[in-house]
């Protein structure tokens, strides 16, 4: 028997807190297990977005009038609070984007666009979504510079055998992701960032997966900078970050040009701000930080190391129900791994099972989870993916796995 | 039966499933004048098709490869079962009958479509749309181009 977890967190207790969880959906309560590709937000997030725009909204750096400057307190404090959540040594090592998606491409397009020269190599893995790989070879395709892949194993895991042919001086960065957002692997990132260091590669985290599922502090990896959305961590759309150490940003020059980035202007030309705000032209997302910082003390209040034993537990209890439904087969590691499972069904198509499964309130992922080439990888056109969050409960798992052997016999 | 069951059954009738599970003129065709590939690139779902013409333009012979989801895989078998012999017109009207049938709220699926009308249930299912559609796009390209090779999507052109 699959042992309960004791935790000092009252799990279902907390669901009173995501509003939405109350929908129904096809006249079923939902159960929503696409957490991977956006989380529910927490009322407390809500409230503090909704507060700023009826009591603060103004825009920031710029007003001298009593909204503006409350507006740009809380905006920078929000920088403060994210460069405390993950460990970074100063808010100005903090930049706010739209999400993983411009962090990375910011980086390609910026610093690789200034550092990186015909024959360099860039390593990525086998595993990277699309945001990881589509911005490097669009840098690769405009300046001349390789891609190196290190490959996956058959169990989802990185063949890390590998990286030492592969981590050659040639190798300009190193850009991974720190939890597979189709096969659940956790990669090691301090050994990889350590090992990149060792041949003078930068690296870059691709932390969309695992910033609010796990504890994280980019002192302790050691990597050179780190990207991630709001959005799969409890805050508002359309709000992200990049990390990187001071000096690193320094050196990068200005991406988008505009507005709050420069210091002076003439017809000519332009000086710029240092580093965090040579990066954020024009007006920020200003709400969306202030909901990311409140989602950090949301977070932060459960405790991430308790949501991190949340996820594997409900991971590892779904595991167990899911090998018991007739030709199921799931992808990627059988333990260490987040609460990511992707699988597939000889019964049914993922697109015929999303379907399926919608009509019973369960909200599932089907398709190839802007991870292609990993799916060529695995030779599957796409697979269903059932990925959990704080909110997700062992009660939920078993009616999936009570949806799913409906799903066998209805297709059958 | 509750409500939402009966849209599933609707949607996956016995004789989709069947075409779905033992699709017809599924294969090659080596003196095809045509080839069509069709992809939904937003699930990865691709039916090649192949097309060979008679002498006043009408479809001779059809067959089809390809993989994905019931939906496609029903509707591209169901499909060629009812286009091979056609003319050039009747395969023109076909097509318009059926976007009618698999989008429209308000269409009694017309008795000429035969089987086809088992694809009706897609309506209900907006998402599932292009998944029933995507080998008619494919065979709407066949008749516009009457030999060689082309590639359909179901998503906009793309910029390469």
């Amino acid at each position: 028997m699959h042992k309960v977890a004791t935790s000092r967190v009252d799990w279902s207790a907390l669901r009173e807190d995501f509003p939405i969880l109350q929908e129904r959906v096809n006249g079923h309560p939902l159960i929503y297990f696409d957490s991977a590709a956006t989380s529910q937000k927490p009322r407390a997030v809500l409230d503090v977005v909704r507060n700023y725009y009826e009591h603060e909204n103004a825009n920031v750096h710029r007003g001298l009038h009593a909204l503006s400057a409350r507006a740009t307190e809380h905006y920078e404090k929000s920088r403060q609070r994210v460069a405390d959540f993950i460990g970074a040594a100063s808010a100005d090592e903090i930049v706010f984007t739209r999400g993983t998606t411009e962090s990375i491409n910011l980086v390609a397009q910026a610093w690789g666009g200034k550092f990186l020269r015909a024959g360099d190599v860039i390593l990525l893995t086998e595993m990277e979504h699309h945001s990881n790989l589509v911005p490097w070879q669009l840098l690769a395709g405009r300046i001349g510079a390789r891609l190196r892949f290190v490959p996956v194993r058959d169990d989802g895991t990185l063949e890390l055998e590998k990286l030492s042919s592969l981590l050659t001086a040639e190798v300009k960065i190193f850009a991974f992701t720190h939890v597979s957002n189709s096969l659940g692997t956790i990669n090691p990132v301090a050994e990889l960032c350590q090992k990149a260091r060792s041949v003078g590669a930068m690296t870059l985290v691709d932390a969309a997966q695992s910033i609010g599922h796990m504890p994280l502090n980019v002192q302790e990896l050691g990597c050179d900078f780190l990207a991630f959305s709001g959005h799969k961590m409890c805050a508002p759309t359309g709000v992200g970050v990049l990390y990187g150490g001071l000096d690193v940003l320094d050196s990068v020059p200005p991406w988008h040009g505009g507005g709050e980035m420069i210091t002076s202007v003439t017809l000519e030309k332009s000086t710029f701000k240092k580093p965090p705000h040579r990066f954020e032209a024009g007006t920020p997302n200003i709400a969306g930080a202030i909901g990311l910082a409140a989602a950090i003390d949301y977070l932060e209040g459960i405790g991430r190391a308790e949501i991190f034993k949340h996820d594997v537990d409900l991971a590892s209890y779904a595991l167990q129900g899911m090998a018991d439904v007739t030709g199921l087969h799931v992808l990627g590691p059988s333990r260490d791994r987040g609460g990511v499972i992707s699988f597939v069904m000889g019964a049914a198509h993922p697109h015929d099972l999303t379907t399926f499964a919608d009509q019973y309130g369960l909200a599932l992922r089907g398709g190839h989870h802007c991870n292609q080439p990993l799916m060529r990888r695995f030779g599957v056109p796409g697979t269903s993916r059932a990925s959990f969050y704080l909110y997700s409960t062992r009660e939920e798992i078993d009616r999936m796995v009570d949806i799913l052997d409906k799903a066998v016999r209805f297709f059958k | 039966m509750n409500l939402e069951l009966g849209d599933l059954e609707e949607l996956y009738q016995d004789v989709i499933l069947d075409h779905s599970r033992r699709p017809r003129n599924f294969g090659e065709l080596s003196d095809a004048a045509v080839r069509v590939h069709g992809d939904n690139p937003a699930c990865g779902d691709e039916i090649h098709l192949a097309v060979k013409f008679n002498g006043n333009g009408g479809l001779e012979e059809i067959k089809f490869t390809g993989h994905g989801c019931a939906i496609s895989q029903a509707s591209a078998s169901l499909m060629t079962t009812k286009l091979k012999g056609k003319s050039r017109d009747e395969v023109e009207e076909m097509l318009r009958s059926f976007h009618d049938l698999v989008t429209s709220e308000n269409n009694d699926a017309p008795k000429k479509l035969g089987d086809l009308r088992a694809m009706r249930g897609v309506r209900k299912f907006p998402q599932r749309v292009k998944c029933a559609m995507l080998p008619w796009r494919a065979v709407e390209q066949a008749l516009r181009q009457t030999e060689g090779e082309a590639t359909v999507s179901t998503e906009e052109p793309e910029f390469a």
